[in-house]
């Protein structure tokens, strides 16, 4: 049975999430990829404000198809979530609470979430469509001249997850023979 | 010599079509792998995500949308019959824009940056594709095409092996290609291999490798063999569906060859995701 969790995560319901749980997301949350990732880590490094304020908030690595006409959002699942990170310990450290991606993340990301206590979902790669009957609503909030790659705000309902790194660490990751 | 002329807006609509087609609609190849994937699967988490990827692939044929969001960079394997003419445009001119029209009049996702170093500026309508031509005898252009996320994409990889590494030598690059992709390239697979020609050939054959349908074989018995125990080799990984563990890391391995130097045998292992999308078209 999936556990019905509502953003923003409180400090409880984090702990109490363990790799390999699933969950159905209810909440607004933050979308970003690799280029809007590098601009966030720049300004960080030179110490400036963000357009976006991150903290206490999930960031979803997606790059949204275009919504159809009558539709709220087009498809939109996961991307490769190793290519953030490089930036993602710095944005842990800004408050940055959850990520949802798929597949591997590194020794240092794995670090900082158990430094402050974040926790990483895995969405189903691949799913798109299916995903987005969950997303109710898209907003643009930051890096419009990115396109797909923008900054979005989405408005989810039941939006579908596995707890792939929790916060002590633990993963379901399968590591291979 | 009789010639056959073509509007170039002919071929426009044509590749229009099988971009948006192949991406709102899986191939029968992938739909029937998933199912059977879905039956043979002992791990509950990776049926339940089996289940859900089909459910994902009837919802966007249903509703004619992309199964997946990354709708991929265009490639395109053409054979042009060299009594063809192209009339009222140039025949790249006209593939272009087909794939423009369908990223853009299909609500595909525009992927694309113009600069790949420096700029990274989004060309903002999916071109350019990459296309490869081949001129043989005919009066007919045949197409081939793929459009490829790049998920999976990066996790290919090629290397130049010398001959005296043998079959051992390709078996365990491809294996551990795929075991270094893990997780990562949106399991279960597809796996396209390309083996000899030059070091560029080789990477052409992967990628054709991964447009070809899953349910065939090599007609060369002893690449089909290979192409079974790859699969099998892969399966026992664990990696399963979404990388949460299971028995199908993927649904299918196929491998192209081509005549090589005596001082070589590179091989290219072309990865590719679950939404392997190929489509192929005559004019």
């Amino acid at each position: 049975m999936a556990k019905k969790i509502v953003l923003p995560l409180s400090e409880d319901t984090i702990k109490d999430l363990k790799a390999g749980d699933s969950v159905l997301i209810t909440g607004t949350m933050l979308t970003g990829r690799d280029a809007a990732h590098k601009r966030l880590y720049e300004l960080i490094e030179k110490g400036e404000e963000l357009p976006v304020d991150i903290k206490g908030e999930v960031i979803y690595y997606v790059g949204p198809a275009p919504a159809k006409p009558g539709h709220a959002v087009g498809p939109a699942g996961p991307t490769s979530s190793y290519r953030m990170d490089k930036y993602t310990p710095a944005l842990l450290d800004r408050g940055l609470k959850a990520m949802i991606g798929k597949g591997k993340r590194n020794d240092e990301v794995i670090a900082s979430m158990i430094k402050n206590g974040c926790v990483y979902f895995a969405a189903i790669g691949g799913a798109a469509a299916l995903i987005s009957k969950s997303i109710k609503k898209i907003e643009t909030l930051a890096y419009e001249d990115l396109g797909t790659e923008a900054i979005y705000r989405f408005t989810v309902e039941d939006f579908p997850a596995i707890v792939a790194i929790d916060s002590q660490g633990n993963s379901v990751l399968a590591q291979g023979k | 010599m009789n010639v056959r002329k073509i509007e170039a807006s002919v071929i426009t609509e044509k590749v229009k079509k099988l971009f948006m087609d192949m991406n709102y609609f899986i191939g029968e190849d992938i739909m029937n792998a998933l199912k059977n994937a879905k039956e043979s699967e002992t791990s509950a988490i990776g049926k339940d995500v089996l289940s859900q990827l089909i459910e994902n692939n009837r919802i966007a044929a249903q509703e004619e949308v992309p199964v997946c969001q990354d709708t991929g960079m265009a490639v395109l394997f053409v054979e042009y019959g060299e009594r063809v003419v192209t009339e009222g445009g140039s025949f790249e001119q006209a593939v272009q824009e087909g794939v423009r029209r369908a990223y853009i009049d299909g609500y595909l996702r525009k992927s694309v940056v113009d600069d790949p170093v420096f700029d990274r500026v989004n060309t903002k309508d999916n071109t350019p594709a990459v296309i490869y031509t081949n001129i043989v005898p005919g009066d007919k252009i045949k197409i081939l095409a793929g459009c490829k996320g790049f998920g999976s994409e990066n996790m290919s990889s090629i290397k130049m092996l010398t001959p005296s590494a043998g079959i051992e030598g390709v078996k365990q690059f491809i294996l551990d290609t795929v075991r270094y992709a893990g997780p990562n390239p949106c399991p279960p697979i597809v796996v396209g291999v390309g083996i000899g020609g030059t070091f560029e050939k080789a990477a052409m054959l992967a990628k054709k490798a991964t447009l070809r349908p899953i349910d065939t074989k090599n007609p060369d018995s002893r690449y089909a063999a290979l192409e079974d125990e790859l699969l099998c080799e892969i399966n026992k990984m664990g990696f399963g569906p979404a990388g949460l563990g299971g028995d199908n890391t993927a649904i299918g391995v196929n491998i192209e060859y081509f005549p090589t130097h005596i001082a070589g045998m590179p091989v290219a292992v072309n990865i590719c995701c679950h939404a392997a999308r190929h489509k192929e078209t005559e004019i």
